[in-house]
């Protein structure tokens, strides 16, 4: 094929008069008021609804925005974001895991009884957490492979099945203590980046950005194709390090950015980067989106459906881990009440459809972010466990509706 | 492999090939063979087994008994992933394509480039290339396929089966859902990949369609063969054919409009 001159013939892309292309800043602009227009809302409600909770505790109670209390904020929702994270893959794939919470309890008791009470080493431990997370996982997987078995129903099982292991292997005293000067704990309740850290880390993402989006404009273009042109991209990486930076000094006004949530952007980005950026997570997309589709363009769904399985409940075992250095105990109480439900809420709250086919990493980012903002802004107001439960069930269902009505308008714009 | 010895040995053979599901028999006894460069038309009235036929040789349902033979060898199409790796693509009359994803995931679903970093610019580059040899009319193909029309969509499944150049391909009612333009643009294709040496499967109703393009016409009646045809055979003894009578209610219609015609 001869290279048509790039100046008299039109990108390879963009033959078809009938289209509207959308070039430069406004062009950008304009296309993204479309795409909320015929409800592929995005970020849009995680970014309007932090806003709004921000307002209200704020004015309730000015502690809420104070640089500390955010701190905090970010090192309680590191543990159920990990959580949350796998909530991701098992939603993608139209699937529901209901044990995530069980799962992370039963994974803190097994920290502390296997380094605590039986002296195992702690790396030992929490590996050992880990993998009964893969297995767990496992276990529903070939469930549903072998059987048909709706993971609603197995992980109900496994919800209750490990709710009773983590009972039995505490045993009777119920609560045990994790040392305060361990590195575990000190890992999840003090150890902060120092700034200089913290600053790189803010600038990093957006150096990534611009040097990802300029090689994409040269292949593009010397492929004949289109470009969204250079000023979108600026705009864009300028506005996310700004926000990055803002966000850093902020927190290190106070005692600063925590490793633990660090930890959990990290695996954040990783998860981003599988499910975006390579063909597990187009299969995973496929499967979620047309099961039959994707089985007869060769996907082996029973192993894309094992890996979304193991992913989540390993996540949650991690989960666990971080959620008892937090709380520096493996008790009774680990895992149990709202965990599970907060989990789920945030990855749907962040724009993760429970339809599957729809979903990013940055949901549970974003969604624990304003999970955590509520009950941390409910807590500061001295209000009781059952009302933050009550709000956050409404929270719930709210995001839900906003998430079938965004369906909707997508079936009816022509969008999947 | 040399255009010699698959002119004369078939690229797929089948021999005895049944499929039931429970009590009922869908395909019974089947005989095919599909040689390279020729287009093979698979006619049948509605139940006929033509669909259940496609879907045993895309590996989506195991056959009950029979053998399959692809280039000389027998096979086992266990899913519908070996049939692809074997040089069988498929267009469904589902066309199994996945709304949530765009025109070009859509064509390199299960076979992207890039497994651990997926090359979207050369990915974007093929489709375009490929989608412009169909002649097709599909304004970016980075939409979701739930934005296309039906026609759009058959054109997307038909690029997709041309993908990894396959030795067969199998099209069950391809043009049933396209306008005029495109049924032909689709018809030419057929013929384009024939020359190319692939042997072509066309599963169709429309009569018009099969005769222009096939160089056999195989004709399947409650799961079973029933007769080989070829163009030079007359629109009656076709339909005989599919419906098991020359008595039947297509000559029937006939007759009785030629009266009214008379009259």
């Amino acid at each position: 094929m001869t290279m048509p001159d790039p100046k008299t013939s039109p990108a390879l892309d963009r033959s078809d008069s009938r289209v509207r292309h959308d070039e430069g800043i406004a062009g950008a602009i304009r296309a993204f008021i479309d795409r909320v227009r015929s409800g592929d809302l995005g970020m849009l409600p995680v970014a309007v609804g932090l806003v709004l909770i921000a307002v209200v505790f704020t004015s309730l109670n000015p502690v809420f925005l104070a640089p500390n209390n955010l701190v905090n904020l970010l090192f309680d929702a590191a543990a159920i974001g990990c959580i949350s994270l796998g909530i991701v893959c098992v939603l993608m794939l139209g699937q529901i895991d209901l044990s995530v919470g069980s799962m992370s309890g039963l994974a803190s008791a097994m920290v502390g009884v296997l380094w605590i009470n039986m002296g195992l080493p702690v790396v030992v431990a929490i590996l050992a957490a880990l993998s009964a997370g893969a297995v767990m996982g496992l276990i529903y997987g070939m469930l549903l492979n072998r059987f048909g078995m709706p993971s609603f129903v197995s992980t109900l099982a496994g919800l209750l099945a490990m709710l009773g292991m983590q009972l039995y292997i505490l045993g009777p005293t119920g609560s045990i203590n994790l040392s305060y000067s361990s590195p575990l704990v000190r890992f999840g309740q003090v150890m902060i980046m120092p700034a200089w850290l913290s600053y790189v880390l803010a600038v990093v993402p957006g150096i990534v950005m611009l040097a990802q989006g300029l090689r994409t404009m040269r292949l593009r273009a010397a492929a004949n194709l289109s470009n969204a042109g250079i000023s979108v991209l600026i705009a864009k990486t300028a506005m996310l390090t700004a926000a990055l930076l803002i966000a850093v000094i902020y927190l290190n006004q106070g005692r600063g950015v925590p490793y633990m949530f660090g930890l959990f952007v990290l695996l954040v980005v990783i998860m981003n980067y599988a499910l975006t950026r390579t063909k597990w997570g187009r299969s995973m997309f496929a499967v979620g989106g047309n099961t039959e589709a994707a089985r007869r363009s060769g996907i082996n769904v029973n192993r894309i459906r094992l890996s979304a399985f193991m992913l989540c409940s390993t996540l949650a075992a991690l989960g666990g881990v971080l959620s008892a250095a937090r709380l520096a105990s493996s008790s009774q109480q680990a895992g149990t009440g709202d965990v599970n439900l907060n989990a789920i809420a945030a990855a749907v709250i962040g724009g993760t459809s429970l339809f599957g086919g729809r979903g990013s990493a940055w949901s549970a980012l974003l969604g624990i972010l304003v999970i955590q903002a509520i009950s941390n802004g409910l807590t500061l107001l001295n209000l009781s466990s059952s009302l933050r439960y009550m709000i956050t069930g409404a929270v719930l269902a709210i995001a839900v509706v906003v998430d079938s009505l965004a369906r909707q308008s997508r079936a009816s714009h022509g969008r999947a | 492999m040399t255009s010699q010895t698959t002119a004369q040995e078939p690229i797929l053979k089948l021999r005895g090939v049944s499929k039931q599901f429970g009590a009922v028999s869908a395909l019974s006894d089947i005989e095919l063979d599909i040689h390279a460069g020729e287009v093979v038309a698979l006619v049948g009235d509605n139940g006929a087994g033509k669909s259940t036929l496609v879907k045993v040789l895309a590996g989506v349902h195991q056959p009950t008994a029979g053998s399959i033979e692809f280039m000389g060898k027998p096979v086992t199409l266990d899913s519908p992933g070996t049939a692809l790796e074997m040089g069988i693509a498929t267009v469904f009359q589902d066309l199994a394509l996945c709304e949530n994803l765009d025109v070009v995931a859509n064509l390199f679903l299960g076979h992207e480039i890039g497994p651990w970093a997926l090359d979207e610019v050369q990915m974007e580059v093929r489709a375009w290339t490929l989608l412009q040899e169909l002649a097709a009319r599909i304004p970016s193909v980075r939409e979701p396929i739930a934005s296309l029309s039906g026609g759009q969509r058959q054109t997307v499944a038909i690029a997709r089966s041309l993908l990894l150049d396959p030795k067969i391909i199998m099209l069950d009612e391809p043009t049933a859902a396209l306008g005029v333009a495109q049924t032909a643009e689709v018809l030419n294709l057929i013929e384009r990949v024939r020359d190319r040496g692939h042997g072509v499967v066309l599963i169709s109703h429309n009569m018009e369609d099969v005769r222009a393009v096939a160089d056999r016409i195989v004709v399947l009646r409650l799961g079973r063969n029933n007769g080989v045809f070829t163009q030079e055979t007359t629109h009656e003894e076709l339909v005989a054919a599919i419906t098991g009578a020359s008595e039947n209610s297509v000559s029937r219609r006939r007759a009785r409009k030629l009266e009214e015609v008379k009259q």
